[in-house]
């Protein structure tokens, strides 16, 4: 299983780089990776889906906790979490299936945001799964061009999960 | 506006190379009061200001030119990461406009150095030098000490700025927890009684935090033995009657057995380095571990703390102090007399094989050399060492009344560290006995530095334990490659009184083993540097070995020595 980290980071150049290159120089393949500005300017939000050796997940933190730049990092692998990922795809469909295409893109509450003669462009949003199954769908209506935004998560505010949360802060607490 | 905010953050020396793009700031310096060592290495000035840090525990300071000059100083940052030393890089960059263009003398220095800096920085305005310049000791100097550089571009350089006072640095990713849980350390406590037999592993978190004088007290009170690593050497004095040497793979037999046999490791600012534990599963297979170390990335890296504590050892040692002594008379006295009992066991392994005095009439035997440092300094000189046999054996018989007295690149193992380390020493104290032990190899590595130490006329005694070979490699080619020796001769040395006088410095061979007390003293005495070759036996082996990987209470002991014709 891919681990899951959710990291709150300085926006400041080379902060990417400083996590990033931490995650290679232990030959560990990034899978996916978004990064965005969060409500405080100051901040970017990240999360980033990566092939680490389970025995290696707790240090990974810590040493990802350790770089200047990195505010808070958590490991979402195990929590309860909202994951989601964007997708657009370009499709190359012949007029005659244009309309079934339409309606199976719906039952996937895929959109519409571009039209062409012989090709649709549409946004879908979900778990990955999800985005997986709807690609295996639009490929019987013609070629395809694909691409994703890679994982979003956020963990779930359940209770249980808040103390889960609480603890991790914590415990960033006592340890930086 | 760089050599000031240096100077407000009590930067006294630097020691660098200039180059196109560094000359602004040493336009300033022809009059500004920092004194600038020129080394004739960037690599060397980053290891000099290690010395300096090392031997003064204040951050020392480098510079170096853009390209060339900043990518010479990799290997230094890399030796100050691992050892955890203070160490602030100054790099020039080219101007603003030419970054990405592949200008003259233009490298990557801010995504070069990312990984061998505890931080970095590229500046690009004039503006931000000093507050950058005020953060990166901050870095530096604070919770576990590392290298931090500061890449400035040639504009930002030469342009006008206003410098600001130096206000509190807040870094919102970094934060350092000094204290300790109070709840940990009361269990702490609570475990170190209930142990039969405790051991203090000692590294160089001690002398980070300037904890010698707590650790004294902690092991009186514990009446325990303390071992230490080879960053850690100096922390509690190597006569003190808790000290049981270092440990680990050229350790004593009483520390490894001590650490094979223990119930409580007492784990003090080290990080389980593998020369120290050989085989992770075979060490200290029966103890319970206490973790202290102000990394949290530490604890639980290459071995599971039963108990941790996040925080700065001085601190939580004073604090366990505390309630170790309100205890001792309780909680103390249940297992007073199995701590007894432990401590004359592990006098008994420190008689049955101490290092061994080697000593012949015909040849110089390096233990010998070393054992005469140590008549000399008497635990009180700065020795600078580089890597490889010489290190191991200075480590094993040169005392240390105090820290920071025993220079070593420690987890890197960078050879060519020795001498230009002691040079950054030697600044930092001017006034102490400064010996640089170097083998013959790291030696012609940092060569040119003689030069320097020449120029500025450092008192430095340079003593080259001179086997004719890379010994550490020979030895694990005779005991590991079946003694196909290979690329480990070292022939060809130069005729070291030549040498020195082309230096315009004193030197001296010595050959013989009646000619080296007295060579030595005369080194000492000299009023100013001295060059002294010692030609030793070269199939002589570093004992106790632990073989890489295996376990450490399974020593290869030295060979028995022959026994010599009765009268």
């Amino acid at each position: 299983m891919l681990q899951l980290i959710s990291l709150l980071v300085e926006n400041k150049p080379g902060a990417l780089m400083r996590v990033t290159g931490l995650l290679t120089a232990r030959g560990y393949n990034i899978e996916s990776l978004t990064v965005a500005q969060t409500l405080d300017p100051e901040l970017s939000r990240m999360t980033i889906l990566a092939e680490v050796d389970p025995a290696m997940r707790p240090l990974l933190i810590k040493q990802i906790q350790r770089l200047i730049n990195v505010i808070e990092a958590v490991d979402l692998s195990e929590k309860q979490i909202v994951i989601r990922e964007m997708m657009l795809v370009k499709v190359l469909v012949s007029d005659e299936m244009r309309a079934a295409l339409l309606k199976e893109a719906e039952i996937f509450r895929a959109r519409v945001v571009d039209a062409a003669p012989g090709a649709y462009t549409l946004e879908a949003t979900g778990a990955s799964e999800k985005l997986d199954a709807f690609l295996e769908m639009m490929r019987t209506y013609g070629e395809l061009e694909v691409i994703r935004s890679g994982a979003m998560a956020m963990p779930r505010s359940s209770r249980q999960d808040r103390k889960g949360i609480a603890k991790g802060k914590e415990l960033t607490k006592v340890s930086a | 506006m760089v050599l000031e905010a240096l100077a407000r953050e009590g930067c006294e020396v630097i020691f660098g190379y200039p180059g196109g793009v560094t000359l602004p700031i040493y336009d300033a310096l022809y009059e500004h009061p920092i004194r600038h060592i020129l080394v004739r290495h960037e690599e060397n000035a980053c290891f000099a200001a290690e010395g300096y840090a090392r031997s003064t525990g204040k951050a020392g300071v480098c510079l170096a030119t853009s390209g060339p000059g900043a990518t010479n100083l990799v290997t230094g940052l890399v030796d100050s990461m691992m050892d955890s030393i203070p160490v602030v890089a100054i790099t020039g960059q080219v101007p603003k406009h030419l970054i990405g263009r592949d200008a003259f003398q233009e490298a990557d220095t801010f995504g070069i150095t990312r990984s061998c800096t505890k931080h970095n920085y590229l500046v690009k305005d004039v503006n931000d030098i000093a507050r950058t310049i005020h953060e990166a000791f901050h870095i530096a100097s604070t919770g576990r000490p590392g290298p931090v550089l500061v890449d400035i571009t040639k504009d930002a350089l030469l342009a006008q700025g206003t410098i600001h006072a130096p206000g509190p640095v807040h870094l919102r990713g970094y934060k350092v927890s000094l204290e300790g849980h109070a709840g940990q350390i009361k269990r702490a406590a609570q475990m170190i009684w209930e142990a039969d037999r405790p051991y203090v592993y000692a590294g160089g978190g001690i002398v980070s935090s300037s904890a010698a004088e707590e650790l004294r007290e902690f092991a009186e009170i514990l009446q325990a033995p303390v071992a230490e690593t080879v960053m850690g050497l100096g922390s509690l004095p190597s006569e003190h009657p808790y000290c049981i040497n270092m440990l680990g793979m050229h350790g004593s037999y009483a520390a490894n057995m001590g650490i094979s046999n223990a119930d409580l490791l007492i784990a003090l600012g080290v990080r389980f380095d593998d020369r120290v534990t050989g085989r992770l599963d075979a060490f200290a297979p029966h103890a319970k571990v206490l973790h202290v170390d102000i990394d949290p990335a530490e604890i639980g890296k290459n071995r599971r703390a039963d108990l941790p504590i996040v925080g700065d050892l001085k601190h939580v040692l004073r604090r366990l102090n505390k309630l170790l002594a309100e205890s001792r008379d309780t909680e103390g006295r249940l297992k007073a007399a199995s701590r007894f009992r432990w401590m004359e066991q592990i006098r008994e392994w420190q008689q049955q094989h101490p290092f061994t005095t080697v000593q012949s009439d015909t040849e110089i035997k390096p233990q010998h050399l070393v054992r005469e440092i140590d008549r000399v300094s008497q635990g009180n000189a700065i020795v600078s060492v580089d890597v490889g046999q010489h290190q191991m054996w200075a480590a094993q018989y040169v005392r240390f009344n105090r820290p920071r007295l025993w220079i070593n690149s420690g987890g890197l193992g960078a050879m060519g560290f020795g001498l230009p380390a002691a040079i950054g020493a030697q600044m930092g104290n001017p006034d102490k006995l400064v010996i640089a032990l170097v083998g013959d190899g790291g030696f012609q590595m940092s060569l040119p530095e003689l030069s320097t130490i020449a120029s500025y006329g450092l008192p430095i005694k340079i003593v080259i334990m001179n086997n004719g070979c890379l010994g550490m490699i020979r030895q694990w080619q005779e005991l590991f490659y079946n003694r196909r020796y290979c690329a480990m001769e070292l022939d060809c040395f130069p005729n070291c009184e030549l040498l020195a006088a082309a230096f315009g410095l004193k030197g001296r061979i010595v050959e013989r083993p009646q000619q080296l007390a007295r060579a030595i003293e005369e080194a000492v005495e000299e009023p100013g540097p001295f060059l002294l070759n010692v030609k030793v036996t070269p199939e002589e082996n570093v004992y106790p070995m632990v073989p890489a990987g295996g376990a450490v209470n399974e020593m290869i002991l030295a060979p028995p020595q022959p026994v010599e014709a009765g009268d």
